[in-house]
């Protein structure tokens, strides 16, 4: 009974949705009042049905309700209440709903966040909001209905992927869905002004605050990723360049791009035809990675169960809230141009350079992840590009971008003077230089070129983000720093932070594998390793081997570390929990595998420099967002311009 | 002008690839030995450790090499098929992998042995030369010793009418020397 | 030192008995560091996109002990490499191989950046003659 509400609430949204687009919509372009205003309550009405049938779904996890097709697949009587009630988004019916849950919270945000907008803007912008919720809404319930119920439901239900058995899976989804199904918005406010016709600093400065909220999830959704697929898959990665992690990267690359685009089109009232299209760009890449994820077009380890059809209608939705938009702006974008100078050596110079290799970087990616399918669909046979191809490629743009980032943090808008920007960053560059090459020589004996030249690059964005900061307040020189300021000196700070501890632990990982008996004892990257012995474990829904392990260096105990080698009752599921002891220096990570009789144990031991740094230096780049976001000067200033525009009479143009 | 058509362009390309790459199937790996000779073996066969059974045996004529394996919950799906085809005259080799030579006679006592003979591949190298990933797999062999097909999966009576008979055909009339006296291959 | 042997001869041992999945690491440091260079390259022809060095498929295994056993007898990346994909196919390489099928894919971000530096220096070219405006506050 309760399952059916759960489906007739989603159909009720999908027609609250559809009254969402079409009306306000429709009153916009005929300037009628009364239509444009039913925008906002639609928006809330929708997200109150949305919310419904979301929680008719966790209700139907938590009461073990296996009449449910979805519950019955992904969930067990056994199994813990917290991943009961993760488990809604642990498969793809469930997931889409959380999307289309998600989706709904941002556009009541929007909802309520618009009213310094004038009304033709802003019920354009939830009727866009509305036309994506609606195709997606449909999406689910004629392809990927949840709440399909079994005529005969089993005794118990066939349990959680026991991957998803694990703390992570309650941030890393969740934070991703709210930072790429959150792209949606800057999507519809560059649609809506397309629509409109005009495209204005009060746009820009009205775009910005949600992108930067919409980037900084997806920032930290990624990293939690890394994080998670590092701790959780027992082999000590941190990035693959897997399809489906690929589809999370490209629109963060594309939405940082479209962070610095606003900031030259609220600043100078240009690059208007950049920020559009990176606006489209970052949730037309959403989509697609939608796509890639769910249709089996692509082979990977995360991604759902392959349905042609359901990608057929994936694909739809992709052509027409991407082809739509594009064609509009093909015929729009000549009248979006504006006159506004500056010289090659200035901050919209350098933020043009930006745009540009973010794209590159993007383009490269997308490139090298399509590439197999192309070749495969040309009949050319069948070939991989993975982790080397990427690794090298990526840095093709990056490492210039890196390089220009510090110098491009310190350049005024207009134009700036080159023989200033030396003086200032002269110090910060020697530094980089110096430490670059000489710490890694003086910590581990040798550096390849390319190892010192990322390592100084890394240095250099760390010291040039943190040279105004510490002239302001170390040495009490030069203007005070706004919460923006201090903001973006974090977040390029981040930056360089990251990309130290990417070159560190891709230079200077130290691995070994080896068999061993209990008292066995070997040598990994500086550290003895003493392997206790190995002891049986009983769960509510798995059993182990747990594997102790003793870390000594130079002979003294550093900690205990334990690894289990787990199967899980109900699908008969083999996983590997590594034992990693973390410090900010180097992680030393231990995974027990598989035993290799007479009482041996196939045992894998690795020692990783400066690990953490991957992670820290995205959340510092969150972090520095966050900064920038609360910035009163964002909100305020958008109030009086608001204001302002609303005297202006709202004139009809289409 | 024209440039700001650009991305729809390209967006048109991607899906239209895309289109494409929903008939495709991605996890589908076609053989790299195919019109190659097949990679010489020599193993201790399944039956009696002091026989052996190598490529020089299985050469000379259209046969069949099936790999198999014990623990290979799909091989029997095909088992009841590989029976039939030897009762009607094909030859079929086995590649008995990653198994235990009691544990494989007792498989093939209780469940009938269609195999002329199989051969014992205890760690996998020689299915490592035959560029086998799973089982089951089945190879088809012509007469000159080079590799025609490899089918992955259970072997049915479909896909045997589908891809196999066809290249037997082609290599051989129904009385060649070298060509197995089947009516399917007989028929025109 | 006589740990080392120790723990190489209980492989040894263990080998003797069942098909261990681990291969005793290698005397020598560079024949090591290029085995898991190797086997992270080196896909798993079974698995949803992993390398045989994570994959934990009999056939993983399997093409790992290979790699180990060509190093020993002293072939170089580029021979264990061809043995691969001689026997699997260009599939299994994840550093795809420079041929005319991947002219385009190895050339592509070094085609994009060249014109991406067109694209900025007439963009440049065309900002630098235009009026620089009033002052504006930040």
């Amino acid at each position: 009974m309760i399952p059916e509400i759960g489906q007739f609430a989603l159909i009720l949204a999908l027609c609250l949705a559809l009254v969402q687009t079409a009306l306000p919509l429709a009153g916009a372009a005929a300037g009628r009042a009364e239509w444009m205003a039913l925008a906002r309550p639609a928006a809330a009405g929708q997200f109150v049905f949305v919310a419904l049938a979301f929680g008719i779904l966790e209700y139907a996890f938590l009461n073990d309700d296996f009449s449910v097709l979805f519950v019955a697949q992904h969930s067990n009587s056994a199994l813990p209440v917290f991943y009961k009630f993760t488990a809604a988004w642990g498969g793809h019916e469930g997931s889409m709903l959380f999307w289309i849950t998600v989706l709904a919270i941002w556009t009541l945000a929007v909802a309520a966040g618009s009213r310094s907008q004038p009304d033709e803007f802003s019920s354009r912008v939830l009727g866009v909001l509305g036309i994506v919720s609606s195709g997606i809404i449909a999406f689910a319930l004629f392809t990927s209905n949840p709440f399909i119920r079994l005529a005969s439901p089993p005794a118990d239900g066939n349990d959680l992927n026991p991957l998803l058995q694990d703390p992570g899976m309650i941030i890393h989804p969740p934070m991703l869905y709210v930072g790429y199904v959150g792209m949606a918005v800057p999507f519809a406010f560059a649609v809506a002004a397309l629509l409109t016709g005009r495209l204005d600093k009060n746009w820009a400065k009205w775009t910005r605050p949600w992108t930067v909220a919409a980037w900084l999830f997806l920032t930290c959704g990624i990293t939690l990723g890394s994080w998670w697929s590092y701790y959780e898959l027992g082999w000590g990665g941190w990035w693959f360049w897997d399809p489906v992690e690929n589809s999370s990267f490209m629109p963060w690359l594309v939405a940082t791009a479209l962070l610095h685009s606003l900031a030259v089109t609220e600043r100078r009232g240009i690059f208007k035809n950049w920020t559009v299209l990176l606006a489209i760009a970052a949730f037309s890449l959403s989509l697609l990675g939608t796509f890639l994820t769910r249709s089996g077009v692509l082979v990977s380890v995360h991604a759902f169960a392959a349905d042609p059809t359901r990608g057929l209608f994936i694909l739809g939705l992709l052509g027409a809230f991407s082809g739509g938009p594009l064609l509009l702006y093909a015929f729009r974008a000549s009248s979006l141009e504006a006159e506004g100078g500056f010289k090659l050596v200035s901050r919209e110079a350098f933020l043009l350079a930006n745009n540009i290799l973010l794209v590159i970087a993007a383009g490269a990616v997308l490139f090298g992840t399509l590439y197999p399918l192309v070749i495969d669909a040309l009949k050319l046979g069948k070939i991989s590009v993975g982790t080397p191809w990427f690794d090298a490629m990526f840095l093709v743009p990056t490492l210039p971008l890196a390089a220009l980032l510090g110098v491009g943090m310190h350049s005024i808008w207009k134009t700036t003077s080159g023989a200033t920007l030396v003086q200032r960053l002269i110090w910060p560059a020697g530094i980089a230089v110096a430490f670059g090459v000489t710490l890694p020589l003086l910590a581990y004996g040798k550096v390849s070129p390319l190892t010192a030249i990322a390592t100084v690059i890394a240095l250099w964005v760390c010291a040039a983000a943190l040279l105004d900061p510490i002239r302001w307040w170390v040495l009490r020189r030069g203007a005070p720093l706004t919460r923006a300021q201090l903001g973006m000196c974090l977040a390029h700070f981040g930056v360089g932070v990251f990309v130290l501890g990417a070159t560190f632990v891709s230079a200077y990982n130290v691995e070994t594998a080896v068999a061993a008996r209990a008292g066995d004892r070997f040598q990994v990257g500086g550290y003895e390793i003493v392997f206790r012995g190995v002891k049986h474990v009983e769960s509510a829904n798995f059993t182990a081997e747990e594997g102790e392990f003793e870390v000594l260096k130079d002979g003294r105990l550093v900690t205990t570390l334990s690894s289990q080698q787990r199967v899980y009752r109900v699908q008969r599921t083999e996983t590997t929990e590594a034992a990693i002891d973390s410090r900010l220096g180097r992680d030393v990570f231990i995974a027990l595998s598989k035993p290799l009789g007479n009482d041996a144990w196939s045992v894998r031991a690795q020692v990783k420099p400066l690990i953490r740094f991957l992670w820290l230096g995205p959340l510092l780049m969150a972090l520095g967002g966050l900064l920038a976001v609360s910035d009163r000067r964002y909100r305020t200033v958008a109030r009086e311009s608001a204001a302002a525009s609303r005297t202006v009479p709202a004139a009809g143009t289409t | 002008m024209w440039r700001y058509a650009i991305p729809l362009v390209v967006l048109a390309v991607i899906a239209a690839l895309f289109y494409r790459g929903l008939e495709l199937n991605p996890s589908y790996v076609p053989s790299a030995l195919i019109g190659k000779p097949m990679p010489e073996f020599v193993l201790p066969t399944v039956a009696d450790s002091e026989t052996t059974l190598g490529s020089r045996d299985i050469a000379g004529k259209v046969a069949l090499l099936n790999v198999w394996g014990t623990w290979c919950i799909e091989c029997r799906h095909e088992h009841g098929f590989l029976l039939q085809l030897a009762k009607s005259g094909m030859p079929i080799y086995g590649l008995n992998l990653r198994d235990e030579r009691p544990a494989a006679l007792g498989w093939l006592a209780t469940l009938g042995n269609p195999y002329v003979a199989s051969a014992s591949d205890v760690d996998g190298t020689v299915a490592v030369d035959w560029g086998v990933t799973a089982a089951p797999e089945t190879f088809l062999i012509g007469r000159d010793g080079k590799i025609l097909f490899k089918h992955i999966s259970p072997l049915t009576a479909e896909v045997w009418r589908r891809d196999f008979v066809p290249l037997i055909k082609a290599q051989c009339g129904a009385s060649e020397p070298g060509c197995p006296q089947l009516a399917a291959v007989r028929a025109p | 030192m006589t740990r080392l042997v120790a723990i190489v001869v209980g492989v040894l041992l263990a080998t003797a008995l069942r098909a261990a999945d681990v291969e005793p690491p290698f005397d020598d440091p560079g024949l090591n560091q290029r085995y898991w260079g190797l086997i992270r390259e080196i896909r798993c022809p079974l698995c949803m996109n992993e390398s045989i060095a994570d994959s934990k498929a009999d056939v993983a295994a399997d093409l790992r002990r290979e790699v180990h056993r060509l190093l020993a007898e002293g072939k170089s990346d580029e021979e264990v490499k061809d043995f691969m994909s001689s026997r699997y196919g260009d599939f299994i390489l994840y550093r795809p191989r420079v041929a005319p099928v991947t002219y385009a894919l190895w050339a592509g971000p070094f085609v994009l950046l060249v014109v991406g530096s067109l694209v900025f220096w007439r963009i440049v070219r065309n900002r630098r003659d235009q009026p620089l405006g009033e002052d504006e506050p930040g």
